[in-house]
């Protein structure tokens, strides 16, 4: 059976200083994220020596590829819910922890967007009058610079990385039409910039190859980079650099409860006479992003002609004989594996008949609808920069500029269960030890990552807890231990480290 | 010239550089109310929208990220 598909998205937020206008943007990251821990956070740094991003899942590594921290020694911290916030490379970035389930991972990707809010308030109270930190959730600047949004799925190791990536490739292609984030024209130098008005994706235009290692240029349509930060001979992580950052929750729910279902069903074997392989899949991601008709067919290695929708829809259907034959425990104990299911088939329906239905629904719709609508009713060309403004203000993530939150999208999560999550851990994974520790006995932890942490007892040596495994340290396995123990040490003595 | 006149009328890239339409509106019960939302937000937006939307577009730029 296919293992459970713990998951987790990584946003790498936008960021311009108002008032200050050739700030640089690390430092701006900083004193972000800085405001944030100050303020509101004690600080436990990132421990990011065992890290590994340069080896490959198709079997080498790469001596020369320092984790980026290393370069920069920038602000790098752990929150109470078990998520990393940081600054990478010139961005604040911050990593939700391990959740059990799609929905869960929506609802920690949302306590992202609250922990970027809080950190712009606290960081405008320290700013000289006149400037203030802006942060936008988009993937592009409109001028060929691109930041992701990475998704994490916990896999097998038995899994056969071409397996995977021959299955996975048609799916993450198609899946655009879903989960696109939608962008006002193109910055592929490879399209004529007239020639593309609106397109579905706000990261297409940035991938040049099928597979690799890369993932800030020539980035990979599936990305090799194998560090599970788990027990290696037992688990892969697939690391998904493809993704928009969502707004919408249907999009982002969508975006990591389909993917987690094709992920299982390759895991188990079910799509192994379901070969979607295109002839060419960069191109294809191009063009499945800049056709709005949603009809132009793809080209697949076999000869045959399908429309990005109609491989989104063979694969729904594959995947209801799934549910069906074995169940979607896999997505987590809530019974999130029908909804996504549900929810699937409804969308293709609807995608089907009246794609501009969804405009309450999805990213690239709502967004699309807007910048027609204003468009039209100003009698604008397409290239107008009010047009562009549009497409970036969506993104814009403060409630009284935000035009996202004006749109009135349909939500799936509740505002109560995001407030909580900003503080509190999920329960079900290991990142409930990780963030009861922080939130327990900060002052003595050294430093913490995704399978470890380290105790500083003030005796020495320090003590590291090892968590090679995603799903312990769960309530159900540690929660009467931090009840039980008054202070680290005794925390120590119970797990017997 | 018309050889490669010839060459772009293959089935292949017939399919794939075709130019299609964007899809339009329909008139079910669901998008009038979601026309009607959408003027009242039309209403407002200018309000909201940066003032110099040149300027903010020009302005936005991010170096280094993956």
């Amino acid at each position: 059976m296919a293992v459970a598909k713990v998951c987790g998205i990584e946003t790498e937020y936008g960021i311009s200083v108002n008032g200050a206008r050739d700030a640089n943007p690390i430092t701006a990251s900083s004193i972000l994220i800085n405001a944030y821990i100050n303020e509101l956070h004690g600080n436990v740094g990132w421990d990011y020596v065992d890290e590994t991003p340069g080896n490959d899942a198709r079997g080498f590594a790469r001596e020369s590829f320092p984790p980026s921290e290393v370069e920069s020694h920038l602000v790098n911290t752990v929150l109470t819910n078990g998520a990393r916030y940081y600054v990478d490379h010139a961005h604040p970035e911050y990593s939700s922890p391990e959740c059990i389930s799609p929905r869960e991972a929506v609802v920690y990707d949302r306590a992202g967007e609250e922990v970027l809010r809080a950190s712009m308030n606290a960081a405008l109270r320290s700013m000289p009058v006149g400037q203030e930190i802006v942060v936008y959730k988009n993937n592009s600047d409109r001028k060929g610079n691109s930041y992701g949004c990475h998704e994490n799925y916990l896999l097998d190791r038995a899994l056969p990385f071409g397996k995977l990536v021959k299955f996975i490739t048609p799916f993450l292609v198609s899946r655009q039409v879903i989960v696109g984030a939608g962008k006002v024209g193109t910055e592929s130098p490879l399209v004529a910039k007239g020639k593309v008005q609106f397109q579905l994706s706000q990261r297409a235009d940035f991938f040049e190859e099928e597979v690799g290692l890369e993932t800030t240029l020539k980035r990979p349509i599936v990305n090799t980079r194998d560090e599970p930060h788990a027990d290696a001979s037992r688990y892969r992580r697939l690391h998904v650099i493809l993704g928009d950052a969502n707004m919408s929750e249907v999009s982002s729910y969508l975006k990591v409860g389909s993917t987690a279902i094709v992920l299982a069903m390759i895991e188990d074997g079910y799509m192994d006479d379901l070969d979607l392989s295109l002839y060419d899949p960069v191109s294809s991601l191009r063009h499945v992003s800049t056709d709005l008709s949603l009809r132009r067919e793809l080209r697949l290695k076999s000869g045959r002609r399908m429309t990005a929708l109609q491989i989104q829809e063979a694969l729904y259907e594959r995947a209801c004989d799934y549910r069906d034959s074995h169940g979607l425990e896999a997505l987590g104990p809530d019974g999130d594996g029908n909804s996504v299911l549900e929810l699937w088939g409804e969308i293709i329906d609807a995608l089907k008949t009246d794609p501009l239905s969804l405009a309450d629904t999805l990213d690239w719709v709502a967004k699309y609808r807007l910048v027609l609508g204003y468009k039209e009713r100003n009698n604008l060309a397409w290239d107008d920069p009010k047009l562009a403004a549009i497409d970036l203000q969506y993104h814009d993530i403060r409630p009284n500029k935000s035009l996202f939150y004006r749109l009135g999208v349909r939500a799936i999560v509740g505002e109560e269960e995001v407030k909580t999550a900003v503080t509190q851990p999920p329960t079900n994974t290991r990142a409930y030890f990780r963030g009861k520790c922080l939130e327990r006995f900060a002052d003595s932890i050294a430093s913490a990552n995704w399978d470890s942490m380290i105790f500083d007892l003030g005796t020495d040596p320090l003590r590291r807890v090892p968590m090679m495994d995603p799903l312990k340290g769960t309530k159900d396995h540690v929660g009467k231990l931090f009840e039980e123990s008054v202070n680290p040490a005794q925390l120590l003595d119970s797990l017997g480290s | 010239m018309a050889e490669r006149e010839l060459k772009k009328k293959t089935s292949s890239q017939r399919t794939e550089d075709e130019v299609v339409e964007a899809p339009v509106p329909s008139s079910t019960e669901k998008s009038e109310k979601l026309k009607a939302e959408l003027d009242d937000l039309l209403d407002e937006i200018d309000e909201v929208l940066e003032d110099n939307a040149e300027e903010f577009v020009r302005n936005y730029v991010q170096k280094g990220g993956q």
